[in-house]
């Protein structure tokens, strides 16, 4: 993959988020949702690393790593739009969606509480000799639940196949990380594991795509879990209805100079521009198909709202 | 064929049977391969299957039961032990929100075919932290089945049930039943999920009762038998699902009902029951319901202290006495 396939997936994530929040705003989307505007290198360069069977866990905020995994563009917006989605039936929405038909064993809105989970599958992978790795992906605030802690440790003393992005876009929900911990990286907690861990710039999908892919090798030759904390910004709020008051004057303003596409794009000449420019109409049409073949997808029929409980 | 086992031989047997016939089925908990259990209820596993099938965990049950669910939705049959019921408090965001709920939040594409395997209930001296019998918090879980092995029989039975259910299941057993000894079927074929049983038939009032409770009810009505009270026992046996037909069946006969368990009163499951019979049996009834249940407290460590608070078989016969007098 180039710049310009990470740049296109980028910007379908990107675009995907915009029009969902358009969406969002005329009413179409029921209920909350948390985006990842400006963290979109992260999951792209991430799911680079990943092959067919690798399972991947993401958290509320895990609507790029849905798309960069593969997941239907439709099939989320009708998910979202509270439909009868070939994903989760309208069951699960924007921050508990999932599709195991990519693998995707899906978000959380529940803090830190897939790491268990995708530790399950990591164990999976160890026990039956698949080959397969787990990836899971947290932001900066779950790493002081106590279920995150349980499952490192876990992954650590059973050596498997297990890896852990951590997104630190440097709030904790509406909180400064800053001061929420004591380190000045949280990978400084993987000593506390005897896990390895490295530092990468999260807005720059290649340096993203060398940590995860050392990760996924180290964890697919048997060699247990890493941590690859990615530095990078929210462009946005927390959740759709959060003014950021809390947020210093610039901050946002600067972020979107050092977000992911607005990179690429400074660094472009006339004719990658131009080629840029044609990957937004593209993506933009893409998703407007999407956006419509959502809108025809039924809602789901009430009389089905007992079905599901058990097998 | 028929062997006569303790109960917590029984557990053994069953998942003896379960790894052995399943090699999707792994065992893994707090101290349960080398040392084989604190109870002895994994006793010879780990030599026998080895750590690639039953393995000992931190102490983490948060941990291992998402890793349990995780382990699940990709493909293996998990049982995970909490080694006291109490323990299953601290994992509570695993199994509610997490376990009982990625089926159906799905729509039916993820599946969690998973046993947390638990014991609980009081015994003498144990404090409030080791003496929960949280089967309530369970049964009001959508998504979850729950299974209260009464005996060394069903012990075996019903963890059977468990590990080849595609749905999760909490096993609870009784601690204070684990020494005791019974007919265990082991050539029995594997029941499908649910079902209460009459263990006792009787014509003038209805107790139904699960878990150590069963027992108490089956020496109260041996009691009541000689005070010319015939007492018929239902053991409930799973609440989720519940078959209450059984026990709607069993009020018509009898016209009275009492609800023993040993959980505090407010809030435990046979309020569930008695809701339910003062609905779909209220013409059948001809006494008030009973309730027989432990009085709202933490459970106190002294036995001193223990004797009035949990219920027993003279507790049972005295709320039967006041149900048939009514």
């Amino acid at each position: 993959m180039g710049q310009l396939d990470d740049y296109r997936l980028m910007a379908r994530i990107r675009r995907f988020e915009e029009r969902l929040t358009a969406l969002k705003d005329a009413g179409e989307i029921p209920g909350s949702i948390h985006l990842c505007n400006g963290q979109e290198a992260i999951p792209v360069g991430a799911c680079r690393a990943l092959r067919d069977g690798d399972h991947v866990t993401a958290t509320y905020r895990g609507h790029g790593w849905a798309i960069a995994r593969g997941v239907d563009l439709a099939g989320l917006f009708a998910e979202m739009m509270g439909r009868d989605s070939a994903l989760c039936g309208g069951r699960a929405a924007s921050p508990y969606l999932s599709d195991p038909g990519r693998w995707f064993v899906g978000e959380n809105s529940i803090v830190g509480a897939g790491v268990p989970i995708a530790t399950g599958a990591a164990l999976t992978a160890q026990r039956t000799g698949s080959g397969a790795v787990s990836v899971v992906s947290i932001g900066d605030g779950a790493m002081n639940q106590g279920n995150v802690h349980e499952a490192l440790n876990l992954a650590a003393v059973l050596d498997l196949p297990l890896v852990l992005v951590v997104e630190n876009n440097v709030y904790s929900e509406m909180s400064r990380i800053s001061d929420m911990v004591r380190v000045k990286q949280l990978a400084e907690r993987a000593a506390g594991y005897g896990l390895p861990a490295r530092v990468v710039d999260g807005n720059d999908p290649d340096a993203v795509a060398e940590a995860v892919t050392e990760a996924v090798d180290r964890a697919r030759e048997g060699s247990g879990p890493s941590i690859v904390e990615a530095m990078t910004e929210r462009l946005v709020g927390h959740y759709s209805g959060d003014v950021q008051h809390y947020r210093p004057a610039g901050e946002i303003a600067a972020a979107r100079q050092r977000e992911p596409l607005a990179r690429i794009r400074q660094a472009a000449d006339a004719d990658l521009t131009a080629r840029l420019d044609a990957i937004d109409a593209e993506v933009a049409a893409e998703i407007e198909t999407a956006v419509t073949a959502a809108r025809a997808v039924p809602h789901p029929d009430p009389a089905t709202a007992e079905e599901h409980v058990y097998v | 064929m028929s062997e006569s086992l303790r109960y917590i031989q029984a557990v053994n047997a069953a998942l003896t049977w379960a790894l052995d016939s399943r090699t999707d089925t792994i065992y893994f908990g707090e101290d349960v391969a080398l040392p084989g259990g604190p109870f002895g209820a994994t006793k010879g596993l780990h030599k026998r299957f080895g750590s690639e099938r039953i393995f000992d965990t931190p102490v983490s049950e948060t941990g291992f039961l998402g890793m349990a669910l995780g382990a699940a939705m990709t493909g293996l049959r998990p049982i995970a032990e909490i080694m006291y019921a109490d323990f299953s408090f601290v994992a509570m965001d695993q199994i509610v929100n997490q376990i009982a709920t990625i089926h159906y939040s799905s729509a039916g594409r993820w599946k969690a075919p998973l046993v947390i395997r638990m014991q609980q209930g009081y015994s003498p001296g144990a404090c409030a932290q080791h003496s929960h019998s949280p089967e309530a918090y369970f049964a009001h879980t959508p998504g979850l089945r729950v299974a209260l092995p009464a005996t060394p029989d069903d012990a075996y039975q019903m963890l059977r049930t468990a590990v080849v259910s595609d749905d999760p299941v909490v096993v609870a057993e009784a601690r204070m039943l684990y020494p005791t000894r019974g007919p265990v079927r082991t050539d029995a074929p594997v029941e499908p999920v649910g079902g209460a049983r009459v263990v006792r038939p009787g014509t003038d009032v209805t107790v139904v009762a699960w878990s150590r409770m069963v027992s108490a009810a089956l020496d109260a009505a041996g009691t009541l038998a000689e005070e010319g009270i015939d007492v018929e026992v239902v053991d409930l046996r799973w609440l989720n699902p519940l078959d209450f037909d059984t026990v709607a069946a069993s009020v018509a006969r009898t016209g009275r009902l009492v609800v023993a368990h040993e959980a505090n009163l407010t809030g435990g499951f046979g309020a569930e029951i008695a809701a339910r019979a003062a609905t779909e049996c209220f013409t059948d009834l001809r006494a008030p319901i009973a309730r027989v249940a432990a009085p709202d407290v933490p459970m106190p460590a002294a036995p001193a202290l223990q004797a009035v608070v949990v219920p027993e078989a003279a507790t049972v016969a005295d709320a039967v006495r006041r149900t048939v007098r009514a």
